[in-house]
């Protein structure tokens, strides 16, 4: 088996629009989530998102591009041109051959479905634009980033909501350690900040109205964010020979599912996910030293996350810290575990654990180091970012340092 | 049909009930109701009445909605129609 490192990284979130921003904005604490801005919003009881600002598709994209580019690709573009061009890698020949795309995307393009279907409800309209289809198809960034950077291998997009990315990311990391692709594009993409993708999530009402404040006793919900997190994964042999810069190495992944409900969380399914990827990454509990954890903010996901973690861990769940970056750039459903990937590189290779912001009050059903409201810095060889998806589908990532 | 009524009924059909095993001192967890069947209870009265409920599932016991009992969701139902309709 081969070994895998990520030597590019690329973001847009409500944090920022890179990862240098991203990263900063994180060991500061900063909360992305404020008033959403949108068409229809009056019509909303959840009115705050972390939604990308003062981000102008015009200019970036040219006329052909944005009857093409729903909003979900144009960030997987923006994102994914900061992560080949960091990793340096020039797509042609065996390593465009082999080289694909996976990416994870809950709703794929909910704004073009959203805009459509008022033109044609609500304005009465009886004719829409031809490129509909293409634009909101879930596979349509993939397919997007293969066409621009010339990658002829393996690509497809998986769609377990809030899980997608960290499904997507455990293929491309297959592909690449098993030696079917010598590097991976992989993470995810979600924009679902529009009047339709915010109404049906307020019907389930477990949305926050003022804040995300994962694991404190008074969190009432979560809050929805967009954006997207891509990653080039490469085999290390690969990246060695080249003299690419590695951010950090993915040391192993496990899935698993409930099997029980479609939106209550399992202690025991998390639990099996978390101890599944680091008998795959052949690692000890005691080697882990930061969890980016799923931590929406919600009254179940909060409470039987940490019950995972105890169990998992037994009396190391007290020393190694684990927080949630959704307190600042809100839940970014499928793309969510690719932007979180990134806390686990700062983690790993700037020794900076990014906070849980909007922490207030001690619940002793998550009773552990959550690195309340301020970034903290520590030496971190082994992290672990956790995503557990509606319908029970879990899936945890391991990072060593390299 | 009375907001008691109507209230027991829609409750009754979540639970797959007949209405008169319904009774005001049930609780919600004696029907079988889960919080999913709950956040369906309430989009159906808030369908029924015309009316919002203010409920968060995350809070329940904070919410200015009481759910211990169908009595008091009755009575919590009774108030709202006659604010916001009233």
């Amino acid at each position: 088996m081969k070994r895998v490192v990520i030597t590019g990284a690329g973001t847009i979130n409500a944090l920022g629009h890179d990862v240098p921003e991203t990263l900063v904005a994180m060991r500061e604490g900063r909360c992305g989530i404020g008033p959403l801005e949108f068409r229809d919003v009056e019509r909303l009881s959840i009115a705050i998102g972390g939604q990308v600002k003062e981000f102008e598709a015009e200019g970036r994209f040219n006329r052909q591009q944005m009857t093409l580019y729903d909003r979900f690709t144009q960030f997987t573009l923006v994102a994914a041109k900061e992560a080949i061009a960091q990793s340096g890698l020039e797509f042609i020949g065996e390593l465009a051959a082999r080289a694909g795309v996976v990416l994870g995307t809950a709703g794929g393009g909910v704004s073009t479905w959203d805009d459509n279907y008022r033109a044609v409800y609500e304005e009465g309209k009886n004719r829409v634009h031809p490129f509909v289809v293409p634009k909101l198809m879930n596979n349509a960034a993939c397919s997007h980033i293969s066409i621009e950077y010339n990658l002829k291998g393996p690509s497809f997009t998986v769609s377990t909501a809030c899980a997608s990315s960290n499904h997507a990311m455990a293929q491309a990391f297959q592909m690449v350690r098993s030696g079917m692709a010598p590097a991976m594009v992989t993470g995810g993409s979600e924009s679902m900040l529009c009047f339709g993708g915010v109404k049906a999530w307020e019907g389930l009402r477990v949305m926050s109205k003022d804040a995300c404040r994962p694991f404190s006793a008074n969190r009432n919900g979560m809050v929805q964010g967009e954006g997207a997190g891509i990653f080039v994964f490469e085999e290390y042999e690969h990246a060695r020979k080249r003299g690419a810069e590695i951010l950090a190495e993915v040391a192993g992944f496990a899935m698993s599912s409930d099997a029980s409900d479609i939106v209550m969380p399992s202690k025991q399914g998390a639990a099996r996910a978390i101890s599944g990827a680091l008998a795959d990454a052949r690692l000890n509990p005691e080697d882990v030293c930061y969890i980016n954890a799923h931590g929406t903010g919600t009254a179940a996901n909060d409470k039987t996350e940490c019950a995972a973690v105890a169990d998992v861990f037994g009396r190391h769940a007290d020393d190694l810290m684990i927080s949630s970056t959704k307190s600042m750039h809100g839940h970014l459903i499928g793309a969510t575990g690719a932007v979180e990937l990134l806390a686990c590189i700062m983690a790993l290779r700037d020794g900076v654990i990014a906070p849980t912001i909007g922490y207030e009050e001690f619940d002793p059903e998550c009773a552990l180091d959550v690195v309340p409201n301020e970034a903290r810095e520590a030496k971190v060889d082994v992290a672990l970012s956790n995503a557990f998806a509606f319908g029970g589908l879990n899936a945890v990532l391991a990072l060593r340092k390299v | 049909m009375s907001v008691k009524d109507k209230v027991i009924g829609i409750i009754a059909e979540q639970a797959v009930l007949e209405p008169s095993d319904v009774t005001m001192d049930s609780t919600l967890e004696d029907l079988g109701i889960d919080s999913l069947g709950l956040v369906e209870s309430i989009f159906a009265i808030e369908e029924a009445f015309d009316i919002s409920v203010p409920f968060n599932a995350n809070e329940p016991e904070q919410s200015d909605f009481d759910i211990s009992s169908v009595a008091k969701i009755v009575e919590g139902i009774e108030k709202l129609v006659a604010e916001q309709h009233g």
